[in-house]
């Protein structure tokens, strides 16, 4: 009954793999991946990892909702909103995917894995919180900031109307009533 | 298949079907009485409603995307049954995972796909600025909801319901983290689309989300909204009123009974508040909420330290 339903998990991410490339839609695509994801989510908890499973399927579903809103923020004319094809340099890309795939597959057989040598912990929630909040909080601590730049870094570059647009020019000029910054014509919920 | 499954399967969406049924009903009396007319006509306007949108044929626009429409509009409803499958009643619950209250955020993010896909699917304008509308308002929602959620899982050490209802035993966590059950109630309505949060809803586009819904798709959103909304109400009973505690009844009456009162206000409050643009909310969200649920996190993480556990 596990062994079906692992493999049934195991061939629903690879069918939703494959749709994100035959559908012609960027929505269907989008979604398809995200059901691909949530089928890696539902194996890893099958695994009795579950924080992480759930982890995963909560994140992957809000990943590609985001997505989808990036899509309409940075595509200009919009054909995210068109049926289009979702593949690009077709010929190299299957190359590329064929030969990425076998050499994964094959070292799956080929690497001698270790044998296991400890033992899970009883609650892997909590040694997985121990591991992020203790010998492992200089990783963590390094790669938050990183992430977070990227982002913050990878909107500045994509998006060239951003608030400096919106301020228009010479934005050392006061306002009417004296304040210092420039008058911000989209204001937000409290009112600033 | 065991008792317990079979329960579920049968059971838990009927209780959540009734509960819904109940909650539009008394909504239905209330929008009677704002509207002057009297309650008692108002109780019965949801089962005509449903009644007619049974019989009324399904529309719909050429190049709709109807396979995601139909899988978002069904979707909501199944959100809120996998919701409740995790709250205790009592000692008794239908899945005992032990990270329910991250099943529960697993789901209430599932919402944020549904309502864009609703709105995408439609193949409608208005359909699309509704999903577009729910998903800037779920980036303001969602990062206080996920901090308010993490207020019982500090009290009870443990993100397994069971033990945050029973870390209650002395004191409700309502009591010493008011902050974070109202930033949650504010979610519920927010990922419901509710009351000064249904903007995806909004009559200003049409109806946004539902302009284009008609006949059984459109009964299966506005139930599964109202399931949405109680699933977000029974869950704030094992997370803040101490799940199944209560004198003469059984727990799993209590449960419902505190299920109900948490639904009455969430009810009752909807006509107090303006709606709230997503845009405006961003910036009271980030710049006020936030803060303000991480000061409860902070006193709450103080209190466990110095107590030694809950209260």
């Amino acid at each position: 009954m596990t062994f079906i339903l692992f493999g049934f998990f195991a061939v629903l991410a690879i069918a939703g793999g494959i749709a994100v490339f035959v559908v012609n839609s960027m929505a269907r695509a989008t979604y398809a991946l995200a059901v691909s994801f949530v089928a890696v989510g539902a194996m890893i908890v099958m695994l009795h990892l579950d924080y992480i499973g759930v982890i995963t399927i909560l994140m992957m579903i809000m990943e590609m909702a985001i997505m989808a809103v990036f899509m309409v923020m940075f595509m200009g004319m919009n054909p995210a909103l068109m049926p289009m094809d979702m593949t690009h340099d077709k010929r190299r890309s299957a190359v590329l995917a064929v030969v990425v795939f076998i050499a994964l597959a094959v070292a799956i057989f080929v690497i001698p894995w270790p044998a296991r040598t400890g033992s899970p912990a009883a609650d892997l929630t909590q040694s997985l919180g121990d591991a992020i909040m203790g010998s492992k909080m200089l990783v963590m601590l390094t790669i938050s900031p990183v992430l977070f730049a990227t982002i913050v870094a990878g909107l500045v570059l994509a998006n060239p109307r951003g608030r400096y647009d919106r301020y228009g020019d010479d934005l050392d000029r006061e306002t009417s009533d004296g304040n210092a910054d420039p008058e911000d014509p989209i204001r937000g919920g409290i009112g600033r | 298949m065991s008792d317990t499954s079979i329960a579920a399967v049968l059971l838990l969406p009927l209780g959540v079907v009734a509960l819904a049924g109940v909650a539009a009903s008394a909504n239905g009396a209330l929008d009677a009485r704002s509207k002057g007319a009297p309650m008692r006509s108002g109780f019965a306007a949801p089962l005509w409603d449903a009644a007619r949108l049974l019989r009324q044929q399904r529309r719909t626009i050429p190049g709709a995307d109807s396979l995601l429409w139909r899988i978002a509009g069904a979707g909501l409803g199944i959100a809120a049954v996998l919701k409740v499958l995790v709250i205790p009643f009592g000692g008794f619950t239908f899945a005992d995972l032990p990270v329910g209250l991250v099943w529960f955020n697993a789901m209430d993010v599932l919402l944020w796909a549904l309502w864009w896909l609703l709105g995408w699917g439609a193949n409608s304008t208005w359909s699309l600025v509704g999903g577009y509308r729910f998903l800037a308002q779920a980036l303001s929602y969602e990062i206080p909801l996920m901090f308010a959620l993490t207020a019982p899982a500090i009290g009870a050490g443990s993100l397994r319901l069971l033990d945050v209802q029973a870390a209650q035993q002395h004191l409700w966590f309502i009591v010493w983290m008011p902050v974070a059950f109202m930033v949650f109630a504010a979610s519920v309505v927010a990922f419901s689309s509710w009351g000064p949060f249904h903007t995806a809803l909004g009559e200003d586009i049409g109806g946004g989300v539902l302009s284009e819904l008609s006949g059984i798709d459109r009964l299966l959103v506005l139930g599964g909204r109202y399931a949405v909304l109680v699933a977000g109400a029974a869950f704030s009973v094992p997370l803040f009123l101490g799940g199944g505690a209560g004198p003469l009844l059984p727990a799993s009456v209590w449960v419902v009974v505190k299920t109900c009162l948490v639904l009455a206000a969430l009810l009752g409050l909807r006509r107090l508040f303006p709606m709230v643009r997503p845009d405006r909310l961003a910036e009271i969200a980030w710049v006020i909420v936030v803060p303000v649920v991480l000061v409860q996190l902070a006193v709450v993480a103080v209190v466990v330290g110095v107590n030694g556990g809950a209260l």
